[in-house]
């Protein structure tokens, strides 16, 4: 039984002021197992990153299922009540997009402990996660306590990374991940996704160039 | 609220979702049907709501789309035309809050609801001290020994990160964000089931309104309090809402879950409103 099934998954998007469908992807269909890496494949403006945006509902799917073996019996992604995808998004699933949304007053660190306190976790050991991420991504521990709006492109790409991925979870979206990142931070990005994988977490990533990640891909999708 | 007439609204163009199932209890807060006319004026149509238990919830929409006179309807401050309202707390599970009468939305609303308007003057008393403000929400409740209300003040003031060394001064003399402290800190005091943000943030600094918006943002995790948030700034919004609900002449368009809703708008007007950000 895989963790997940995607079945004819479409997405379109409809403007209404424009009077004008604007196709994402069509009748995609794959099936993932835990612990494994699926590789999306495609030209730019494919839709894999809409794809990934579906499984987490940032989109709302037009068409399709996304059958998810939840901890707690299956549920189809496409359709699930909000209230069960906000849950699944606490509890199960993570999603790792390109920018960072600053807030402004939180620090580097605090903002990666985030998602730990969320789940219950105590301050003290949140911040220890959190330091733990940000050293082996290699952020320079002296701008941990200042606030990210001001750093570099490769900065803030760790600080989302490590908040996107601290707390635990069994299915991880990756949007370009390894994009502005350094090679020694690439080269730790790729330990901790083996790591997860040995752990059991499904992943479903897009790469620029996926040869960052040679050797953890189990499977690749093509849209078209 | 406008004296346009209304015409019906079109149905969202919006994929059925099915009812929850991975979170199986009840929710604390349910209301079906709230309407509300003044005179020609239809502020309020057919609003149906469910929060919860921990969730926070917004409301987005212009001025005018009836979005604060759902808040104030929920806080039992005036009459409603049609609509029940049920709150899943002890002594009123079960019955029709509109229906109760006034003494028991009294009691209702000071042990379960708090409230902070974006006015701080029609939350609090700006002359009395702002520790005698938040008391006053105890001794209203039945506490009477001094020691106990300074005590709980304090914490309160504590929790919404008011300075401890201000607690005698008046809100008159304090900057806008330190009232809308003493105001979330006079909502939270009793610990209510649910707390109601008019607009909360509104009319501060930037800067100021960080620091408010990360209080309420620990206040959730801390506390896990079910909260219903209004307001016509989508940042705020995407800042601490699990799920939105877009509003219109009084009724709602659409809602969803906050990125889909700012990110996918499926509905004509929510796509407007959400491209109209600078």
């Amino acid at each position: 039984m895989p963790l997940l099934h995607v079945e004819d998954l479409s997405k379109n998007f409809v403007i209404h002021a424009l009077g004008r469908t604007i196709p994402a992807f069509q009748g995609v269909s794959f099936a993932l197992e835990a612990g494994s890496l699926l590789l999306i494949r495609g030209p730019n403006g494919a839709g894999k990153s809409s794809l990934l945006r579906c499984l987490y509902r940032t989109y709302l799917p037009d068409r399709g299922r996304a059958i998810y073996a939840t901890t707690d019996g299956m549920i189809d992604l496409a359709s699930a009540a909000d209230v069960d995808i906000a849950l699944l998004r606490r509890t199960e699933i993570g999603h790792v997009t390109q920018f960072l949304r600053p807030r402004p007053r939180v620090t580097a660190l605090d903002l990666v402990a985030e998602p730990l306190l969320v789940a219950g976790h105590s301050l003290a050991e949140a911040r220890e996660a959190a330091a733990d991420w940000l050293g082996s991504l290699g952020l320079k521990a002296a701008i941990w306590q200042a606030y990210p709006s001001t750093f570099s492109g490769g900065e803030q790409q760790k600080i989302n990374l490590a908040r996107a991925m601290i707390a635990p979870r069994r299915l991880l979206l990756l949007d370009e991940p390894t994009a502005a990142l350094d090679p020694d931070a690439r080269a730790a990005l790729c330990s901790r996704i083996s790591v997860l994988k040995a752990a059991g977490v499904a992943m479903i990533g897009v790469f620029h160039h996926p040869e960052d990640i040679a050797g953890l891909i189990d499977a690749e999708f093509h849209v078209a | 609220m406008n004296g346009e007439p209304v015409t019906p609204q079109p149905q969202p163009h919006q994929r059925r979702l099915l009812p929850p199932r991975l979170v199986r209890q009840a929710p604390l807060l349910e209301l079906r049907g709230l309407s509300k006319r003044y005179g020609r004026i239809v502020a309020v149509q057919g609003v149906n709501l469910e929060l919860y238990p921990g969730e926070t919830v917004g409301i987005v929409g212009e001025s005018g789309s009836g979005k604060s006179t759902v808040l104030r309807l929920l806080n039992l401050e005036e009459a409603t035309d049609t609509g029940t309202y049920h709150l899943a707390v002890p002594g009123f599970t079960g019955q029709n809050l509109f229906a109760l009468d006034r003494f028991h939305q009294r009691q209702l609303r000071i042990q379960q609801i708090g409230i902070v308007y974006q006015q701080p003057h029609m939350g609090l008393r700006m002359q009395a001290t702002s520790g005698g403000n938040v008391a006053e929400r105890l001794i209203m409740a039945g506490e009477r020994r001094f020691a106990t209300l300074r005590r709980a003040a304090s914490e309160a003031l504590a929790s919404s990160e008011f300075p401890a060394d201000r607690i005698d001064d008046p809100p008159a003399m304090l900057s806008g964000g330190m009232q809308q402290r003493v105001q979330l800190a006079k909502a939270i005091a009793l610990r209510p089931a649910l707390l109601l943000l008019d607009e909360p943030t509104t009319g501060l600094d930037v800067s100021i309104q960080a620091l408010v918006l990360d209080t309420l943002l620990r206040l959730r995790r801390e506390r896990q309090i079910t909260t219903l948030i209004v307001s016509h700034d989508l940042g705020v919004i995407r800042t601490l809402a699990d799920r939105v609900l877009v509003m219109r002449h009084g009724a709602v368009v659409e809602g969803g879950l906050t990125d889909q809703i700012l990110d996918d708008p499926q509905h004509p007007y929510t796509q407007q409103l959400v491209s109209a950000r600078l």
